[in-house]
């Protein structure tokens, strides 16, 4: 019989008791395991028969992954494990990392988002992953524990490609750090997607901007774009532009213009490479202009 | 392929399942417990017709493996009802005409409980983002939205 929905593939489910147990399984059956979180891609992957994997290691409830702590000294730990509506409703993420807090709540519904995790948005490393432009802002470092160890991967140099990171075989990412906030910190994502709610983005906005004495202007405002190049783009030109001069209509034009020249999108089912540069443009625009005010000109 | 035996509470009664590793919540109900209340939609996470409570809150049962629910507390549509005499939710969602086809209307039923579960009084805006994972193709929604509010004024 035809069946509408294939279930999933054959694999075997494991549930290693230690992060040292689960990495040296993964490095052992490199290529055919994969870690297992939420598994809302996961899944999608192996019902459409792109991923194969004959194992998937689940990482829930090993050391700290289940963890979400924010400490005033620190800064902010997310383990690998915490369900996406367990960050943005927590009251310091939406105090000092607004633009995550708002990022998160973007996320597909409020089902999917009890399941997926903001690890688990970083590591499938998808060009459209509305949460990474906020952790990668927000200055985020990964925790991964390996066949070696415990090391750091910053996120900044931890995309390669589409679907492709620095993670090595046996690596398990236990957790995601934010640092401290800048004093007057705001941020906000602008997502557009086919409809209003729950789809993936055409393109998608992170802005932060906080008042920063070293910058001509006074202010440090920093933008991301995701679905618009290979991996999530941080555009550095617009940083540059809105320290360097005072911030104006001008300027904020000046800088989504650059944001716009930055990305190099492709057509797909969801919108053409021309529209989005254009979006990519506009929204920037928008966006800055609706933080510069909030920042309180 | 391995097996699991697994031990959960479904809408209160203890159940015990030998699981294949790749079966997920959704094909257990259905298919091991006769639980066909919960509809397979699109398998992808994205339609809701398969939602479910695990532990009080509401997941697509379709994106969750039965053998990650073992210890965990399970709520279908059939546990909303008490002895027969329905929720408020399903008193509203039948007296507003929200459901036409009903093929939606349990994952909505389930999604509108656990909203009312964590926020007695929702505004519409509240209501519609705690829907936005739960199409309907039949209604456009607004009967749907006015038995939420409606069944908040009965609890």
């Amino acid at each position: 019989m035809l069946e509408a929905h294939p279930g999933l593939p054959e694999f075997d489910y494991i549930k290693p008791k230690t992060l040292a147990e689960a990495s040296r399984f993964l490095a052992d059956h490199a290529g055919e395991a994969r870690p297992l979180s939420g598994g809302t891609d996961i899944f999608v992957r192996m019902r459409d028969g792109v991923w194969k994997d004959k194992y998937l290691v689940d990482i829930k409830g090993l050391d700290g992954t289940d963890e979400i702590v924010y400490d005033p000294s620190k800064g902010l730990t997310i383990g690998a494990a915490v369900a996406m509506n367990r960050v943005s409703a927590h009251p310091d993420v939406k105090k000092h990392y607004a633009a995550l807090a708002d990022a998160v709540d973007k996320v597909a519904s409020y089902q999917l988002r009890n399941r997926a995790t903001i690890v688990g948005n970083i590591c499938n490393a998808s060009p459209a992953g509305d949460t990474i432009g906020a952790c990668l802002l927000l200055g985020g470092a990964l925790d991964v524990h390996g066949v070696d160890g415990a090391r750091t991967e910053p996120l900044a140099s931890f995309f390669e490609g589409p679907g492709s990171t620095a993670l090595k075989p046996g690596d398990v990412v236990t957790s995601l750090r934010l640092p401290l906030p800048p004093k007057g910190l705001v941020g906000r994502y602008y997502k557009l997607g086919r409809n209003k709610s729950s789809d993936l983005s055409i393109i998608g906005v992170t802005v932060v901007g906080f008042p920063d004495k070293r910058a001509a202007s006074g202010y440090r405002i920093k933008l991301a774009l995701a679905s618009v190049a290979p991996t999530p783009l941080v555009v550095a030109q617009v940083e540059e532009i809105l320290a360097a001069k005072p911030v104006t209509e001008q300027t904020i034009a000046e800088a989504a213009q650059a944001a716009m020249d930055a990305c190099t999108p492709i057509d797909d089912v969801r919108a053409s490479a021309r529209y989005r540069k254009m979006m990519a443009r506009n929204l920037s625009q928008k966006a800055l202009t609706e933080i510069w005010n909030q920042l309180g000109r | 392929m391995a097996y699991h035996k697994i031990t959960l509470t479904i809408n209160g009664e203890p159940e015990q399942v030998d699981v294949p590793s790749n079966m997920t919540l959704l094909k257990m109900l259905r298919e091991r417990l006769g639980k066909t209340g919960t509809k397979n939609g699109c398998a992808a996470g994205e339609c809701g017709a398969c939602t479910v409570m695990v532990n009080g809150e509401p997941v697509n049962s379709c994106m969750i493996l039965a053998v990650e629910c073992d210890g965990s507390e399970i709520v279908t549509v059939e546990g909303l009802s008490d002895h027969g005499s329905l929720a408020p939710i399903q008193e509203a969602i039948m007296e507003s005409g929200g459901v036409q086809c009903g093929f939606c209307t349990p994952g909505i039923l389930i999604a509108s409980q656990a909203l009312l579960n964590r926020n007695p009084n929702p505004s519409e805006a509240e209501i519609r983002e705690a829907l936005v994972g739960n199409l309907c193709r039949c209604t456009g929604y607004v009967r749907i939205i006015e038995a939420v509010q409606a069944a908040a004024q009965m609890v």
